[in-house]
Protein backbone atom coordinates (compact mmCIF):
# COMPACT_ATOMS: atom_id res chain seq x y z
CA UNK A 1 0.00 0.00 0.00
CA UNK A 2 1.51 3.48 -1.14
CA UNK A 3 1.48 6.56 0.67
CA UNK A 4 0.48 8.73 -1.96
CA UNK A 5 -2.91 9.78 -1.93
CA UNK A 6 -5.31 8.40 -4.32
CA UNK A 7 -7.90 11.14 -4.34
CA UNK A 8 -6.61 14.74 -4.29
CA UNK A 9 -8.66 17.96 -4.92
CA UNK A 10 -7.73 21.34 -4.91
CA UNK A 11 -10.17 24.14 -4.43
CA UNK A 12 -12.82 21.99 -6.04
CA UNK A 13 -15.83 23.83 -6.55
CA UNK A 14 -19.87 23.29 -8.13
CA UNK A 15 -22.36 25.93 -8.23
CA UNK A 16 -25.71 25.48 -9.06
CA UNK A 17 -27.02 28.94 -9.92
CA UNK A 18 -26.77 30.99 -7.18
CA UNK A 19 -26.06 27.99 -4.60
CA UNK A 20 -22.08 27.04 -3.99
CA UNK A 21 -22.72 23.52 -3.52
CA UNK A 22 -18.91 22.86 -3.00
CA UNK A 23 -16.46 25.76 -2.37
CA UNK A 24 -13.17 25.59 -2.61
CA UNK A 25 -12.55 21.87 -1.64
CA UNK A 26 -9.12 20.78 -0.75
CA UNK A 27 -9.51 17.06 0.11
CA UNK A 28 -6.45 14.34 0.01
CA UNK A 29 -7.41 10.61 0.75
CA UNK A 30 -4.40 8.06 1.37
CA UNK A 31 -4.55 4.53 -0.61
CA UNK A 32 -6.20 2.02 1.06
CA UNK A 33 -8.28 3.58 4.14
CA UNK A 34 -12.10 3.89 4.32
CA UNK A 35 -13.05 7.42 3.84
CA UNK A 36 -15.76 9.12 5.28
CA UNK A 37 -17.17 12.21 4.30
CA UNK A 38 -19.66 13.17 7.19
CA UNK A 39 -21.99 16.09 7.07
CA UNK A 40 -25.74 16.79 7.36
CA UNK A 41 -28.25 17.12 4.25
CA UNK A 42 -27.29 19.72 1.48
CA UNK A 43 -23.48 19.93 3.18
CA UNK A 44 -22.32 18.66 -0.29
CA UNK A 45 -21.21 15.20 0.36
CA UNK A 46 -23.31 14.26 -2.88
CA UNK A 47 -22.27 16.78 -5.15
CA UNK A 48 -18.63 16.22 -4.30
CA UNK A 49 -19.39 12.37 -4.77
CA UNK A 50 -20.94 13.26 -8.26
CA UNK A 51 -17.24 15.19 -9.49
CA UNK A 52 -15.10 12.90 -8.02
CA UNK A 53 -16.82 9.91 -9.84
CA UNK A 54 -17.22 11.86 -13.12
CA UNK A 55 -20.87 12.50 -13.10
CA UNK A 56 -21.05 16.10 -12.66
CA UNK A 57 -18.37 18.71 -14.00
CA UNK A 58 -17.36 21.07 -11.46
CA UNK A 59 -17.70 25.11 -11.73
CA UNK A 60 -14.04 25.31 -11.60
CA UNK A 61 -10.94 23.67 -9.53
CA UNK A 62 -9.60 20.18 -10.10
CA UNK A 63 -9.96 16.39 -9.26
CA UNK A 64 -7.26 13.76 -9.35
CA UNK A 65 -8.49 10.05 -8.75
CA UNK A 66 -6.32 7.20 -8.93
CA UNK A 67 -4.08 9.19 -10.95
CA UNK A 68 -6.09 10.70 -13.71
CA UNK A 69 -7.61 14.27 -13.68
CA UNK A 70 -11.97 13.53 -13.41
CA UNK A 71 -12.68 16.21 -16.07
CA UNK A 72 -9.52 15.76 -18.35
CA UNK A 73 -9.73 12.32 -19.05
CA UNK A 74 -12.89 10.95 -17.30
CA UNK A 75 -12.79 7.87 -19.52
CA UNK A 76 -9.35 6.49 -17.42
CA UNK A 77 -10.91 7.71 -14.15
CA UNK A 78 -13.98 5.77 -14.34
CA UNK A 79 -11.91 2.15 -15.42
CA UNK A 80 -10.34 2.65 -12.22
CA UNK A 81 -13.50 3.43 -9.87
CA UNK A 82 -16.78 2.15 -8.97
CA UNK A 83 -19.47 3.45 -7.58
CA UNK A 84 -22.82 2.57 -5.57
CA UNK A 85 -25.22 5.26 -5.46
CA UNK A 86 -27.82 6.68 -2.67
CA UNK A 87 -30.46 5.43 -5.22
CA UNK A 88 -31.29 1.61 -5.86
CA UNK A 89 -28.84 0.65 -9.11
CA UNK A 90 -29.47 -2.73 -9.19
CA UNK A 91 -32.09 -3.57 -12.18
CA UNK A 92 -35.01 -5.25 -9.89
CA UNK A 93 -36.54 -6.66 -13.59
CA UNK A 94 -32.96 -8.84 -13.80
CA UNK A 95 -31.56 -11.41 -11.76
CA UNK A 96 -28.28 -10.79 -9.70
CA UNK A 97 -26.19 -12.81 -12.17
CA UNK A 98 -27.66 -10.58 -15.19
CA UNK A 99 -27.05 -7.34 -13.32
CA UNK A 100 -23.34 -8.40 -12.91
CA UNK A 101 -22.89 -9.74 -16.25
CA UNK A 102 -24.30 -6.47 -17.73
CA UNK A 103 -21.31 -4.92 -15.66
CA UNK A 104 -18.78 -7.65 -16.87
CA UNK A 105 -19.60 -6.38 -20.28
CA UNK A 106 -19.73 -3.05 -20.01
CA UNK A 107 -16.29 -2.89 -18.10
CA UNK A 108 -15.42 -5.30 -20.97
CA UNK A 109 -13.70 -7.82 -18.83
CA UNK A 110 -11.88 -11.36 -20.54
CA UNK A 111 -14.98 -13.27 -21.49
CA UNK A 112 -12.61 -16.11 -20.02
CA UNK A 113 -13.06 -14.94 -16.43
CA UNK A 114 -16.28 -13.43 -16.69
CA UNK A 115 -18.30 -16.22 -15.33
CA UNK A 116 -15.82 -17.59 -12.31
CA UNK A 117 -15.75 -13.56 -11.57
CA UNK A 118 -19.42 -13.32 -11.15
CA UNK A 119 -19.42 -16.05 -9.01
CA UNK A 120 -16.65 -15.57 -6.66
CA UNK A 121 -18.16 -11.81 -6.35
CA UNK A 122 -22.31 -13.47 -5.71
CA UNK A 123 -20.02 -15.52 -3.01
CA UNK A 124 -18.17 -13.13 -1.41
CA UNK A 125 -21.30 -11.14 -0.99
CA UNK A 126 -23.30 -14.06 0.45
CA UNK A 127 -25.94 -13.97 -2.24
CA UNK A 128 -24.76 -17.43 -4.05
CA UNK A 129 -27.75 -19.05 -3.33
CA UNK A 130 -30.00 -16.12 -4.55
CA UNK A 131 -28.18 -15.65 -7.87
CA UNK A 132 -31.12 -16.35 -10.15
CA UNK A 133 -33.77 -14.79 -8.33
CA UNK A 134 -35.12 -11.48 -9.71
CA UNK A 135 -33.79 -8.61 -7.49
CA UNK A 136 -37.02 -6.99 -6.95
CA UNK A 137 -37.71 -10.01 -4.63
CA UNK A 138 -34.28 -9.09 -3.01
CA UNK A 139 -34.51 -7.40 0.87
CA UNK A 140 -33.09 -4.28 1.35
CA UNK A 141 -29.68 -5.60 2.29
CA UNK A 142 -29.06 -7.88 -0.27
CA UNK A 143 -29.80 -5.03 -3.13
CA UNK A 144 -26.96 -3.08 -1.26
CA UNK A 145 -24.56 -6.12 -0.89
CA UNK A 146 -25.16 -6.57 -5.09
CA UNK A 147 -24.32 -3.13 -5.94
CA UNK A 148 -21.67 -3.76 -4.12
CA UNK A 149 -20.46 -6.55 -5.86
CA UNK A 150 -21.59 -5.23 -9.12
CA UNK A 151 -19.18 -1.80 -7.62
CA UNK A 152 -16.13 -4.26 -7.36
CA UNK A 153 -16.32 -6.46 -10.38
CA UNK A 154 -13.73 -4.93 -12.63
CA UNK A 155 -11.46 -4.58 -9.19
CA UNK A 156 -11.65 -0.85 -8.95
CA UNK A 157 -8.85 0.85 -7.26
CA UNK A 158 -11.50 3.60 -5.42
CA UNK A 159 -15.11 2.22 -3.95
CA UNK A 160 -17.41 5.57 -4.29
CA UNK A 161 -20.33 4.72 -1.44
CA UNK A 162 -23.00 7.35 -1.25
CA UNK A 163 -25.31 6.51 2.16
CA UNK A 164 -24.23 3.05 1.49
CA UNK A 165 -26.46 1.86 4.82
CA UNK A 166 -29.31 4.37 4.88
CA UNK A 167 -32.78 2.73 5.64
CA UNK A 168 -31.13 -0.70 6.09
CA UNK A 169 -31.68 -2.75 9.43
CA UNK A 170 -29.19 -2.86 12.05
CA UNK A 171 -28.34 -6.10 11.12
CA UNK A 172 -27.75 -5.97 6.97
CA UNK A 173 -25.60 -2.47 8.03
CA UNK A 174 -23.64 -4.87 9.66
CA UNK A 175 -23.40 -7.14 6.83
CA UNK A 176 -22.56 -4.25 4.72
CA UNK A 177 -19.53 -2.64 6.84
CA UNK A 178 -18.21 -6.51 7.31
CA UNK A 179 -17.58 -6.81 3.54
CA UNK A 180 -16.45 -3.51 2.83
CA UNK A 181 -14.23 -3.67 5.83
CA UNK A 182 -13.41 -6.81 4.07
CA UNK A 183 -12.78 -5.46 0.54
CA UNK A 184 -10.07 -3.57 1.87
CA UNK A 185 -8.31 -6.07 3.78
CA UNK A 186 -8.33 -8.28 0.58
CA UNK A 187 -7.95 -5.75 -2.54
CA UNK A 188 -6.26 -2.89 -0.50
CA UNK A 189 -8.95 -1.00 -2.27
CA UNK A 190 -9.50 2.90 -1.02
CA UNK A 191 -13.39 2.72 0.08
CA UNK A 192 -14.98 6.82 0.18
CA UNK A 193 -18.55 6.89 1.99
CA UNK A 194 -20.36 9.73 2.60
CA UNK A 195 -22.88 9.51 5.91
CA UNK A 196 -24.97 11.30 8.46
CA UNK A 197 -24.66 8.42 10.54
CA UNK A 198 -22.24 9.16 13.05
CA UNK A 199 -22.42 4.95 14.13
CA UNK A 200 -21.23 4.60 11.02
CA UNK A 201 -18.16 6.50 10.81
CA UNK A 202 -17.00 5.88 14.01
CA UNK A 203 -16.96 2.07 13.51
CA UNK A 204 -16.18 1.64 9.85
CA UNK A 205 -14.04 4.64 8.91
CA UNK A 206 -10.11 5.10 9.83
CA UNK A 207 -10.72 9.01 8.67
CA UNK A 208 -13.48 11.21 8.39
CA UNK A 209 -14.08 14.52 6.85
CA UNK A 210 -16.68 17.09 8.67
CA UNK A 211 -18.52 18.73 5.88
CA UNK A 212 -20.46 21.84 6.30
CA UNK A 213 -21.79 24.18 3.68
CA UNK A 214 -19.87 22.84 0.97
CA UNK A 215 -16.35 23.30 3.00
CA UNK A 216 -14.81 20.78 5.26
CA UNK A 217 -14.42 22.00 8.74
CA UNK A 218 -12.98 18.81 10.39
CA UNK A 219 -10.39 16.10 9.18
CA UNK A 220 -8.75 13.17 10.69
CA UNK A 221 -9.06 10.07 12.44
CA UNK A 222 -12.65 9.34 14.13
CA UNK A 223 -10.73 8.73 17.76
CA UNK A 224 -8.17 11.91 17.42
CA UNK A 225 -11.20 14.39 16.36
CA UNK A 226 -12.78 13.26 19.40
CA UNK A 227 -10.25 13.39 21.66
CA UNK A 228 -9.49 16.96 20.93
CA UNK A 229 -13.13 17.76 22.28
CA UNK A 230 -12.40 16.16 25.48
CA UNK A 231 -13.30 12.76 27.15
CA UNK A 232 -16.48 10.91 26.10
CA UNK A 233 -17.15 12.99 23.31
CA UNK A 234 -18.95 12.02 20.38
CA UNK A 235 -18.59 12.85 16.66
CA UNK A 236 -21.81 14.59 16.79
CA UNK A 237 -20.13 16.51 19.53
CA UNK A 238 -17.03 17.74 17.48
CA UNK A 239 -19.31 18.75 14.62
CA UNK A 240 -21.23 20.72 16.65
CA UNK A 241 -17.85 22.24 18.09
CA UNK A 242 -16.84 22.93 14.45
CA UNK A 243 -20.34 23.88 12.60
CA UNK A 244 -21.92 25.37 15.72
CA UNK A 245 -25.12 23.25 15.67
CA UNK A 246 -26.06 19.58 15.45
CA UNK A 247 -25.37 17.39 12.25
CA UNK A 248 -29.55 16.47 12.52
CA UNK A 249 -30.11 20.26 11.38
CA UNK A 250 -30.57 21.24 7.60
CA UNK A 251 -31.31 19.58 5.10
CA UNK A 252 -33.90 20.12 2.01
CA UNK A 253 -36.97 18.93 0.97
CA UNK A 254 -35.46 17.55 -1.99
CA UNK A 255 -33.15 15.71 -0.26
CA UNK A 256 -34.96 14.32 2.33
CA UNK A 257 -37.63 12.88 -0.14
CA UNK A 258 -34.95 11.22 -1.77
CA UNK A 259 -33.61 9.78 1.29
CA UNK A 260 -37.44 8.50 2.37
CA UNK A 261 -37.93 7.09 -1.24
CA UNK A 262 -34.85 5.07 -1.39
CA UNK A 263 -35.35 3.93 2.41
CA UNK A 264 -39.08 2.66 1.35
CA UNK A 265 -37.02 1.05 -1.18
CA UNK A 266 -34.74 -0.98 0.52
CA UNK A 267 -36.65 -1.48 3.60
CA UNK B 1 10.28 13.28 -33.44
CA UNK B 2 9.15 9.93 -34.53
CA UNK B 3 8.32 8.92 -38.14
CA UNK B 4 4.34 8.93 -38.42
CA UNK B 5 4.45 5.07 -40.32
CA UNK B 6 4.13 3.04 -37.36
CA UNK B 7 1.93 5.28 -35.63
CA UNK B 8 -1.15 4.70 -38.40
CA UNK B 9 -1.59 1.10 -38.23
CA UNK B 10 -1.61 1.81 -34.54
CA UNK B 11 -4.36 4.13 -34.82
CA UNK B 12 -6.20 2.37 -37.49
CA UNK B 13 -5.70 -0.41 -34.59
CA UNK B 14 -7.23 1.60 -32.11
CA UNK B 15 -9.81 2.53 -33.97
CA UNK B 16 -11.09 -0.81 -34.77
CA UNK B 17 -10.99 -2.05 -31.08
CA UNK B 18 -13.28 1.20 -30.18
CA UNK B 19 -15.63 -0.27 -32.83
CA UNK B 20 -15.86 -3.62 -31.06
CA UNK B 21 -16.07 -2.26 -28.11
CA UNK B 22 -18.92 0.11 -28.63
CA UNK B 23 -20.72 -3.03 -30.42
CA UNK B 24 -20.00 -5.25 -27.57
CA UNK B 25 -21.37 -2.38 -24.93
CA UNK B 26 -24.69 -1.88 -27.35
CA UNK B 27 -25.28 -5.46 -27.38
CA UNK B 28 -24.77 -5.71 -23.42
CA UNK B 29 -27.51 -3.15 -22.82
CA UNK B 30 -29.88 -4.40 -25.44
CA UNK B 31 -29.70 -7.76 -23.82
CA UNK B 32 -30.52 -7.07 -20.87
CA UNK B 33 -33.57 -5.19 -22.00
CA UNK B 34 -34.52 -7.82 -24.37
CA UNK B 35 -34.33 -10.41 -21.13
CA UNK B 36 -36.97 -7.99 -19.32
CA UNK B 37 -38.86 -7.80 -22.23
CA UNK B 38 -39.15 -11.44 -22.53
CA UNK B 39 -39.77 -12.31 -18.54
CA UNK B 40 -42.61 -9.34 -19.24
CA UNK B 41 -44.60 -9.32 -22.19
CA UNK B 42 -47.72 -7.73 -21.28
CA UNK B 43 -46.60 -4.20 -22.53
CA UNK B 44 -46.75 -6.44 -25.85
CA UNK B 45 -49.37 -7.74 -26.21
CA UNK B 46 -51.87 -4.71 -24.53
CA UNK B 47 -50.46 -2.57 -27.48
CA UNK B 48 -51.99 -5.27 -29.86
CA UNK B 49 -55.21 -3.79 -29.41
CA UNK B 50 -54.79 -0.23 -30.65
CA UNK B 51 -53.98 -1.62 -34.16
CA UNK B 52 -55.96 -3.97 -33.96
CA UNK B 53 -59.20 -1.47 -33.69
CA UNK B 54 -57.52 0.78 -36.66
CA UNK B 55 -57.82 -2.07 -39.14
CA UNK B 56 -61.36 -3.65 -38.24
CA UNK B 57 -62.71 -0.84 -37.37
CA UNK B 58 -60.89 2.12 -39.37
CA UNK B 59 -60.22 0.11 -41.99
CA UNK B 60 -62.91 -2.05 -42.56
CA UNK B 61 -65.38 1.28 -42.82
CA UNK B 62 -63.12 3.20 -45.07
CA UNK B 63 -62.94 0.28 -47.71
CA UNK B 64 -66.22 0.69 -48.06
CA UNK B 65 -66.63 3.99 -48.51
CA UNK B 66 -64.07 4.15 -50.53
CA UNK B 67 -63.12 7.64 -50.12
CA UNK B 68 -59.30 7.91 -50.20
CA UNK B 69 -58.04 7.28 -53.44
CA UNK B 70 -55.32 4.19 -53.45
CA UNK B 71 -54.28 3.44 -56.65
CA UNK B 72 -54.68 -0.26 -57.50
CA UNK B 73 -54.23 -1.43 -53.53
CA UNK B 74 -57.56 -2.26 -51.44
CA UNK B 75 -57.80 0.69 -48.96
CA UNK B 76 -57.18 -1.69 -46.46
CA UNK B 77 -54.18 -3.20 -48.10
CA UNK B 78 -52.96 0.38 -48.25
CA UNK B 79 -53.17 1.64 -44.89
CA UNK B 80 -52.00 -1.60 -42.91
CA UNK B 81 -48.26 -0.63 -43.32
CA UNK B 82 -49.28 2.86 -42.46
CA UNK B 83 -50.71 0.76 -39.10
CA UNK B 84 -47.43 -0.68 -38.77
CA UNK B 85 -45.64 2.63 -38.73
CA UNK B 86 -48.28 3.98 -36.00
CA UNK B 87 -47.36 0.76 -33.70
CA UNK B 88 -43.62 1.51 -33.92
CA UNK B 89 -44.33 5.35 -33.63
CA UNK B 90 -46.45 4.90 -30.57
CA UNK B 91 -44.26 1.83 -28.47
CA UNK B 92 -41.13 4.29 -29.46
CA UNK B 93 -42.31 7.70 -28.38
CA UNK B 94 -42.89 6.97 -24.83
CA UNK B 95 -39.28 5.46 -24.61
CA UNK B 96 -38.26 7.61 -22.34
CA UNK B 97 -40.54 7.46 -19.69
CA UNK B 98 -38.56 4.00 -18.59
CA UNK B 99 -35.30 5.94 -18.92
CA UNK B 100 -36.68 8.78 -16.55
CA UNK B 101 -37.71 5.86 -14.46
CA UNK B 102 -33.95 4.48 -14.24
CA UNK B 103 -32.67 8.02 -13.54
CA UNK B 104 -34.96 8.27 -10.17
CA UNK B 105 -33.73 4.70 -9.12
CA UNK B 106 -29.95 5.40 -9.75
CA UNK B 107 -29.66 2.78 -12.49
CA UNK B 108 -28.39 5.93 -15.08
CA UNK B 109 -26.39 6.79 -12.59
CA UNK B 110 -24.28 2.90 -12.39
CA UNK B 111 -24.56 3.01 -16.38
CA UNK B 112 -22.82 6.28 -16.89
CA UNK B 113 -20.10 5.70 -14.27
CA UNK B 114 -18.66 2.72 -16.25
CA UNK B 115 -16.28 3.81 -18.62
CA UNK B 116 -18.49 2.75 -21.49
CA UNK B 117 -18.95 4.54 -24.50
CA UNK B 118 -22.29 7.11 -23.75
CA UNK B 119 -23.39 6.10 -27.85
CA UNK B 120 -23.01 2.93 -26.84
CA UNK B 121 -25.65 3.02 -24.04
CA UNK B 122 -27.87 5.23 -26.13
CA UNK B 123 -27.18 2.68 -29.35
CA UNK B 124 -28.40 -0.54 -26.59
CA UNK B 125 -31.46 1.55 -25.60
CA UNK B 126 -32.47 2.34 -29.33
CA UNK B 127 -31.47 -1.77 -30.27
CA UNK B 128 -34.17 -2.80 -27.82
CA UNK B 129 -36.48 -0.34 -29.48
CA UNK B 130 -35.70 -1.79 -32.40
CA UNK B 131 -36.97 -5.51 -31.22
CA UNK B 132 -39.80 -3.82 -29.24
CA UNK B 133 -40.60 -2.59 -33.06
CA UNK B 134 -40.61 -6.13 -34.49
CA UNK B 135 -42.97 -7.57 -31.69
CA UNK B 136 -45.23 -4.92 -32.87
CA UNK B 137 -44.52 -6.20 -36.63
CA UNK B 138 -45.56 -9.76 -35.72
CA UNK B 139 -48.83 -8.52 -34.55
CA UNK B 140 -49.57 -6.39 -37.33
CA UNK B 141 -48.82 -9.80 -39.49
CA UNK B 142 -51.23 -11.71 -37.65
CA UNK B 143 -53.97 -9.28 -38.08
CA UNK B 144 -53.20 -9.07 -41.43
CA UNK B 145 -53.84 -12.94 -42.14
CA UNK B 146 -56.79 -13.69 -40.33
CA UNK B 147 -58.42 -10.61 -41.63
CA UNK B 148 -57.44 -11.22 -45.37
CA UNK B 149 -55.15 -8.56 -46.50
CA UNK B 150 -52.20 -9.98 -48.64
CA UNK B 151 -48.70 -9.20 -47.76
CA UNK B 152 -45.66 -10.31 -48.97
CA UNK B 153 -43.74 -12.82 -47.92
CA UNK B 154 -40.39 -12.78 -50.24
CA UNK B 155 -37.74 -13.22 -48.00
CA UNK B 156 -36.40 -9.96 -49.38
CA UNK B 157 -39.57 -8.28 -48.67
CA UNK B 158 -39.43 -9.38 -44.81
CA UNK B 159 -35.72 -7.98 -44.26
CA UNK B 160 -36.83 -5.17 -45.83
CA UNK B 161 -39.38 -5.03 -43.38
CA UNK B 162 -37.42 -5.69 -40.61
CA UNK B 163 -34.79 -3.74 -40.86
CA UNK B 164 -37.44 -0.72 -41.43
CA UNK B 165 -38.79 -1.33 -38.53
CA UNK B 166 -35.95 -1.19 -36.55
CA UNK B 167 -34.82 1.52 -37.69
CA UNK B 168 -37.64 3.52 -37.27
CA UNK B 169 -38.21 2.39 -33.82
CA UNK B 170 -34.73 3.37 -33.16
CA UNK B 171 -35.09 6.86 -34.56
CA UNK B 172 -38.21 7.67 -32.40
CA UNK B 173 -36.99 5.84 -29.34
CA UNK B 174 -33.94 8.12 -29.79
CA UNK B 175 -35.64 10.97 -30.20
CA UNK B 176 -37.74 9.97 -27.09
CA UNK B 177 -34.81 9.87 -25.08
CA UNK B 178 -33.51 13.45 -26.24
CA UNK B 179 -36.96 14.40 -25.16
CA UNK B 180 -36.68 12.65 -21.56
CA UNK B 181 -32.80 14.21 -21.14
CA UNK B 182 -34.67 17.69 -21.57
CA UNK B 183 -37.46 17.43 -19.40
CA UNK B 184 -36.00 14.90 -17.20
CA UNK B 185 -39.19 14.68 -14.75
CA UNK B 186 -42.53 12.25 -15.80
CA UNK B 187 -45.07 14.35 -15.35
CA UNK B 188 -43.62 17.09 -18.32
CA UNK B 189 -42.28 13.89 -20.28
CA UNK B 190 -45.95 12.38 -20.40
CA UNK B 191 -47.10 15.87 -21.61
CA UNK B 192 -45.35 16.43 -24.19
CA UNK B 193 -45.35 12.79 -25.77
CA UNK B 194 -48.74 13.16 -25.91
CA UNK B 195 -48.76 16.42 -27.76
CA UNK B 196 -46.22 14.92 -29.78
CA UNK B 197 -48.03 11.70 -31.35
CA UNK B 198 -50.88 12.62 -32.69
CA UNK B 199 -49.12 15.35 -35.11
CA UNK B 200 -46.84 13.01 -36.03
CA UNK B 201 -49.19 10.46 -37.29
CA UNK B 202 -52.00 12.79 -38.95
CA UNK B 203 -48.73 14.83 -40.55
CA UNK B 204 -48.04 11.40 -42.32
CA UNK B 205 -48.96 9.46 -45.13
CA UNK B 206 -49.94 6.65 -42.79
CA UNK B 207 -53.96 6.54 -43.55
CA UNK B 208 -54.35 9.25 -46.76
CA UNK B 209 -51.22 9.48 -49.55
CA UNK B 210 -49.58 12.44 -49.68
CA UNK B 211 -51.11 13.33 -53.10
CA UNK B 212 -53.96 14.40 -51.49
CA UNK B 213 -52.95 16.67 -48.81
CA UNK B 214 -52.93 20.40 -48.85
CA UNK B 215 -49.72 22.14 -49.94
CA UNK B 216 -48.91 22.97 -46.36
CA UNK B 217 -49.46 19.48 -45.03
CA UNK B 218 -47.53 17.86 -47.94
CA UNK B 219 -44.52 20.03 -46.64
CA UNK B 220 -44.47 18.87 -43.18
CA UNK B 221 -45.24 15.13 -44.35
CA UNK B 222 -42.08 15.45 -46.53
CA UNK B 223 -40.01 16.39 -42.83
CA UNK B 224 -41.52 13.71 -40.42
CA UNK B 225 -40.02 10.85 -40.09
CA UNK B 226 -42.48 8.56 -40.25
CA UNK B 227 -43.43 9.32 -43.11
CA UNK B 228 -40.64 7.58 -44.88
CA UNK B 229 -41.32 5.17 -42.51
CA UNK B 230 -44.67 4.29 -43.87
CA UNK B 231 -43.59 5.08 -48.05
CA UNK B 232 -41.03 2.45 -47.35
CA UNK B 233 -43.05 0.24 -45.48
CA UNK B 234 -45.74 -0.01 -48.28
CA UNK B 235 -43.51 -0.47 -50.87
CA UNK B 236 -42.13 -3.91 -49.09
CA UNK B 237 -44.84 -4.98 -47.35
CA UNK B 238 -47.83 -5.34 -49.51
CA UNK B 239 -48.51 -6.73 -52.74
CA UNK B 240 -48.27 -4.37 -55.44
CA UNK B 241 -48.13 -1.62 -53.16
CA UNK B 242 -44.84 0.68 -53.92
CA UNK B 243 -42.85 3.50 -52.57
CA UNK B 244 -43.42 6.58 -53.66
CA UNK B 245 -40.33 8.46 -52.72
CA UNK B 246 -38.35 5.05 -53.31
CA UNK B 247 -37.53 2.56 -50.76
CA UNK B 248 -33.13 3.92 -50.71
CA UNK B 249 -34.43 7.18 -50.29
CA UNK B 250 -36.81 5.97 -46.82
CA UNK B 251 -34.07 3.97 -45.72
CA UNK B 252 -31.11 6.61 -46.02
CA UNK B 253 -32.85 9.59 -44.57
CA UNK B 254 -34.18 7.40 -42.10
CA UNK B 255 -30.27 6.20 -41.06
CA UNK B 256 -29.06 9.70 -41.44
CA UNK B 257 -31.78 11.17 -39.04
CA UNK B 258 -30.77 8.33 -36.64
CA UNK B 259 -27.56 9.10 -36.73
CA UNK B 260 -27.46 12.73 -36.11
CA UNK B 261 -30.25 11.60 -33.46
CA UNK B 262 -27.81 9.44 -32.03
CA UNK B 263 -25.17 11.69 -31.79
CA UNK B 264 -27.24 14.20 -29.68
CA UNK B 265 -28.75 11.27 -27.16
CA UNK B 266 -24.93 10.54 -26.54
CA UNK B 267 -24.24 14.15 -25.48
CA UNK B 268 -27.64 14.61 -23.28
CA UNK B 269 -27.89 11.21 -21.59
CA UNK B 270 -25.10 12.35 -19.12
CA UNK B 271 -26.70 15.20 -18.15
CA UNK B 272 -29.69 13.09 -17.09
CA UNK B 273 -27.86 12.93 -13.19
CA UNK B 274 -26.45 16.25 -12.87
Amino acid sequence: MGTDPIIVTAALTRHYGALVAVDRLDLSVRQGVIFGLLGPNGAGKTTTIKMLTTLLPPTSGEARVAGFEVSAQPREVRRRIGYVPQMVSADGALTARENLTLSARLYRLPRAERRERITAALEFMGLAAAAEQLVRTYSGGMIRRLEVAQAMLHRPAVLFLDEPTLGLDPLARRAVWERLENLRGQWGTTVLITTHDMEEADVLCGEVALMHQGRIAALGAPEKLKREIGPDATLDDVFARVAGGTIETGGHYRDVRRARSTARRLG
Amino acid sequence: MTSGAPAAPRAAWADVAAIVEFCVQSLAVADAELRKLVRDPTELLTRAVQPALWLIIFGEVFTRVKAIPTGNLSYLEFMAPGVLAQSVLFSAIFFGIAVIWERDLGIVHKMLVSPAYRGALVMGKALSAGLRGLSQAVIIYVLALVMGIRLQYSPLSLVGVVAVVMLGSALFATFSLIVACLVKTRERFMGIGQVLTMPLFFASNAIYPLAIMPRWLQVVARVNPLTYVVDALRGLMVQGGHSVLGTWTDLGLQAAVFIVLLTIAAKLYPGLVR
